[in-house]
């Protein structure tokens, strides 16, 4: 596969895990090409942490980023049937357990379904921002992430960078496979038939349990 | 009820070495004038607590975006934040050693500051758990299993001045505030000794309906007018 065709083959995979009437929070990056690949039927309501339940699409005409941006400060909209809500509600929402999927990067994810993307120590120190919440709060969590990085494997026996949440994870999917994250470990349930099964254990740290019902992704 | 003031008046009532929380989200939301005209008062020495550090570069081609403002003038020595990520004069600031930086979850840190202003003791939250978070004793005072889930318990946090930005404020103190702007403004403005609000306009009493008020006039002690109307 193409690098450049890696993240828009990850957000179609992704796309296919929410339901109809979704309520949905994405992270910054691959998460937000996600809705470009919404399966026909299926409309979601997507939140944005800053205050918008319901966002809508940018247009010249409702564009003012004086007033309404998204929780990366950038121009943003509230679609029909939105809200604008504060940060106290915003987070309500979120840990209250009302947001069904929240869909994010990784650093690093491990066998326990706990997920480190907020710190590198002593180089990079962004801020959790509202992840740590997300990850408690939200029904499901799904990682979406290349698989490697430099060829190193992220999906580790035990993450090593600080966590952003622990035991939180309910979904991996990269451009290898879809693994789903069990009390036994992680269970590969799909994979991209450009790759053996081998292949994607080999680039990956922890051990993986291979499914009974393993079947090509799609 | 609130009483209106000049920014320069409101800026005078702003000790310096004060703890101030501004409201707003990478600058949206934030007292722009206000904010602009502390960065040039020569005062500094401040905790600020925001949800970030806002950012360079400003939507009408500002260098500074808000609190940005008041970090590249070095005024503020500890910064309380959820995200920093985006103002890289805060990680350099950090690594000379000249600012400190407590990062909290943005759910906890709103919820700290609304606790405080609701008169709670704390916040018990799932937020944290098993995260470094656990160790950042001036904030978290341990863990509670209850109903066989743990929870962090985490200070409440307050301020001696609240600086506020609503859209509309109305002669009462009333605040509505416009679009993605009510953030952390709503909190804020409960949990501080002194509550500056800028209003973009400073409308009659009766212009925003009783049922739309999003802070109620009994919390803002003074109102500069921003002069968008």
């Amino acid at each position: 596969m193409e690098k450049s065709e890696i993240k828009g083959f990850i957000a179609k995979r992704v796309a296919k895990e929410l339901k109809d009437g979704d309520v949905v929070n994405l992270g910054i990056g691959l998460p937000t090409l996600v809705p470009h690949y919404l399966p026909e039927g299926v409309k979601v309501t997507l939140q944005s942490e800053n205050g918008i339940v319901g966002t809508g699409t940018v247009t010249d005409e409702n564009k003012d980023p004086l007033y309404v941006t998204d929780a990366g400060g950038a121009p943003a909209a509230v679609g029909p049937g939105g809200a604008f809500i504060d940060s106290c509600s915003s987070f309500g929402l979120i840990r209250g357990g009302h947001v069904d999927a929240t869909i994010l990067g990784g650093l690093e994810v491990d066998e326990e379904g706990s997920l480190s993307n907020w710190i590198i120590p002593g180089k990079k120190v962004p801020g959790m921002g509202g992840a740590m919440d997300l990850l408690v709060g939200a029904k499901n969590v799904i990682v979406a992430m290349e698989h490697t990085a430099k060829g190193n494997p992220k999906i580790l026996k035990k993450c090593r960078l600080p966590y952003t949440a622990v035991h939180c994870i309910t979904k991996i999917i990269t451009e290898m496979g879809v693994i789903n994250v069990t009390d036994k470990g992680l269970e590969l349930v799909e994979y991209n038939p450009e790759f053996t099964v081998e292949q994607i254990q080999a680039a990956t740290e922890a051990t993986l349990i291979v499914s009974p019902d393993l079947k090509p992704m799609c | 009820m609130a009483k209106f003031v000049t920014v320069e008046e409101a800026v005078a009532l702003i000790p310096d070495g004060a703890t101030i929380m501004c409201g707003g989200f990478m600058g949206c939301g934030n007292a722009h004038k206000i904010i602009d005209a502390l960065s040039k008062s020569g005062k500094g020495n401040f905790t600020l607590i925001s949800n970030d550090g806002s950012m360079p570069g400003g939507p009408l081609g500002e260098d500074y975006y808000g609190v940005a403002k008041l970090i590249h003038n070095k005024q503020v020595k500890h910064l309380i934040a959820t995200h920093v990520g985006l103002n890289p004069e805060v990680a350099q600031q950090m690594n000379e050693g000249t600012l400190k930086v407590d990062l909290i979850p943005q759910g906890s840190l709103a919820e700290m500051i609304r606790a405080d202003g609701a008169g709670l003791g704390g916040v018990l939250t799932p937020t944290g758990v098993g995260t470094i978070v656990e160790d950042n004793k001036d904030f978290c005072l341990g863990k509670q299993t209850i109903n066989g889930r743990d929870y962090l318990l985490m200070k409440t946090v307050h301020a001696d001045v609240a600086i506020i930005c609503g859209h509309k404020i109305d002669k009462a103190g009333n605040v509505w505030y416009k679009g993605t702007t009510r953030n952390f403004n709503l909190p804020m403005a409960t949990a501080a000794d002194l509550v500056i609000a800028e209003a973009d306009q400073v409308v009659e009493i009766g212009e925003i309906e009783p049922e739309n008020v999003h802070t109620y006039g009994v919390f803002v002690d003074y109102v500069v007018d921003g002069g968008k109307a």
